[in-house]
């Protein structure tokens, strides 16, 4: 998804939200919304309801039916079958080391940019900043023949190259995210009063100091609101594991759902289940980090 | 500014810190984004099968002249990509922005509706596509069913079907951008001065007028973001057909082409390169756009 950092936009001092004072009863906007509404979770819900069917009773009544019973056991079945413990663990191998790399990396290029004047301050953000937008498969086939014709040792990769592994897929996730982060992080700490880092500089400290104990602890919402954005953004790429990893148990979840069609062949139920339980780590970040996640994607709308 | 000052307290030490903090993201950035961007460019003017690096051959414009000319998915594809542009540009932006209006009011649910509308946006395109498939399915999908033709000779396959296909795509791909296109509205509208709107009213403006005469006027910094995201989006669309079938049969789009050529049996590099090439020159016309911008006004102060 493209994320681009809204510009500054000053919070209104009251939020009068409707016209006027007189509480009006909106029936032809609920009306609007229900029928969107009821429109926007059929597809969802028709995943979960089908996942929720064994494939017995669908074959004997329909899948339009509303005939019990009706329990987990395709969820079950698929996270087996799907070996969905290894595509999980292959998404946290990527998400993990991605995300943290590209917040430690894009705060560092943050802080010299937004805290010291440099005379390549702009050209250097517009490069991250531009470099974010791209589409990927702009880069695709350099960056997969650079891959394929790096030679390592084999006790490094089994593929003698740099291809198959996790690295290049989180090499490339961080590249392309340091470039949003960056922007999001030099916004934020240009907001922050240089009166901060000057009582340090009194105190002696070093730029290591003003950036680690200093400026670092103000940023953590900017933090929170990224890393929650970020492990959700990385989490769905679909695109670079496509590119780099071959082994198809190597595969995060993302990516390895576009095989469980072949897996589960015609059991629909299955690949609803399949498709349910990918939604879930993704719908637990929603439900648990909501505030955070929309936080990030407009962050730059509340802080200049 | 205190620039020099600035400059002058800075240690040895301090410096060198300095520059590692910026060489290291920026060495990340150079190698891993544009260093193969400009290769990309390069290998669009040879011919190369990939394997052997002594195998390049400078090809000059041939790759582009049979894109062209002789490669026939890739007209359909740039009318895919317009189509996609045109479509998130007049259903699926509108649409969110209708949303963002209608949940600006003070109405009871509207977290509930914000969330429900908001909540594909948390999904993978590839899953999107999994899930519509579902849906869309011929003989099984719930549409079929609701439409009165699953399990008739009438019933559509809708991914399947090239006549139609590009557009159950483009309802999916909608169904995730217009939560993400409300969103950012809501945040625009809130940002909005009340007293414009209440000025407006004094002067006679209904609804419509307020709205489209003030209140959108108004939000031209979110306009321009939004106007952006959509046609980076129509751009970088690929996971959604690549899940379907790989972007072929009616659903081909230049980003699509592109991977087709670099995988697969007979790898052609100098063709794939010369789509990513073009993808990438269009592509540059709204991150110009943006960049000016936003950096624009900077760039002067400094």
């Amino acid at each position: 998804m493209t994320v681009i950092a809204a510009p500054p936009v000053k919070e209104a001092p009251t939020d009068t939200g409707g016209d006027g004072s007189r509480p009006k009863r909106h029936f032809a906007t609920h009306l609007v919304l229900i029928v969107l509404a009821i429109m926007w979770l059929l597809p969802l819900g028709w995943s979960v309801y089908t996942a929720l069917r064994p494939i017995a009773s669908t074959n004997q009544y329909g899948y339009f039916s509303i005939a019990g019973p009706y329990n987990f056991d395709n969820f079950v079945a698929a996270w087996n079958q799907g070996g969905f413990s290894k595509y999980f663990m292959n998404s946290a191998l990527i998400t993990v080391p991605s995300v943290v790399l590209t917040l430690f990396l894009s705060s560092l290029m943050a802080f010299a940019v937004s805290r010291v004047n440099w005379k390549f301050n702009i050209t250097l953000l517009i490069l991250f900043t531009a470099g974010n937008l791209l589409p990927p498969q702009v880069l695709a086939a350099p960056l997969f023949q650079m891959f394929k014709h790096l030679n390592l040792p084999y006790w490094f990769s089994d593929s003698g190259t740099l291809l198959n592994t996790y690295i290049s897929v989180i090499a490339v996730d961080t590249a392309f995210q340091i470039g949003f982060c960056t922007f999001v992080l030099s916004n934020y700490m240009k907001a922050l009063s240089s009166d901060l880092t000057e009582a340090a500089l009194v105190d002696g400290a070093g730029i290591w100091r003003q950036y680690w104990s200093v400026i670092m602890p103000l940023c953590r919402p900017a933090f929170a609101a990224l890393a929650t954005l970020e492990v959700i953004f990385i989490y769905n790429d679909f695109f670079w594991p496509l590119l780099f990893i071959q082994s198809g148990d190597r595969l995060p979840v993302t990516t390895a759902i576009n095989n469980l069609q072949g897996v589960f062949l015609s059991n629909y139920n299955l690949l609803a289940a399949g498709a349910t339980i990918t939604v879930i780590p993704t719908l637990v970040i929603y439900l648990v980090l909501q505030r955070q996640f929309v936080a990030g994607l407009t962050l730059g709308s509340s802080k200049g | 500014m205190p620039r020099i000052r600035k400059v002058r307290r800075l240690s040895t030490r301090d410096k060198i810190v300095l520059t590692a903090m910026v060489a290291v993201p920026t060495l990340i950035e150079l190698i891993f984004v544009w260093l193969p961007t400009l290769f990309s460019i390069g290998l669009s003017l040879t011919r190369w099968n990939g394997l052997d690096l002594s195998d390049i051959h400078p090809a000059g414009m041939a790759n582009y002249q049979y894109v062209a000319q002789d490669y026939p998915p890739f007209w359909p594809a740039v009318q895919h990509n317009i189509l996609w542009l045109v479509f998130l540009g007049v259903v699926a932006t509108p649409l969110g922005l209708l949303l963002a209006v209608l949940l600006d009011q003070r109405i009871r649910g509207s977290r509930i509706y914000q969330s429900i509308f908001f909540a594909p946006v948390m999904l993978s395109l590839a899953l999107v596509g999994v899930i519509w498939q579902l849906f869309y399915q011929r003989d099984h999908g719930l549409l079929n069913f609701l439409l009165g033709t699953a399990g008739t000779p009438a019933a559509v396959d809708w991914f399947g079907d090239s006549k139609v296909n590009i557009w159950a795509a483009l309802i999916a791909a909608t169904w995730r951008h217009s939560g993400y296109v409300m969103l950012l509205y809501l945040a625009g509208l809130k940002g909005v001065d009340p007293t414009l709107k209440e000025a407006a009213a004094i002067d006679g403006a209904n609804a419509y007028q307020t709205f489209f005469r003030v209140v959108f006027p108004a939000m031209r910094p979110i306009n321009i973001v939004i106007v952006v995201i959509t046609i980076i989006e129509s751009l970088r669309a690929f996971d959604i057909v690549y899940v379907i079938n790989r972007g072929t049969n009616g659903l081909e789009l230049i980003s699509a082409l592109v991977i087709q050529n670099l995988v697969g049996e007979g790898q052609v590099i100098g063709v794939g390169s010369a789509l990513a090439t073009i993808l990438l020159v269009i592509s540059l016309v709204p991150i110009i756009f943006y960049l000016t911008r936003t950096f624009g006004k900077e760039a002067k102060e400094q």
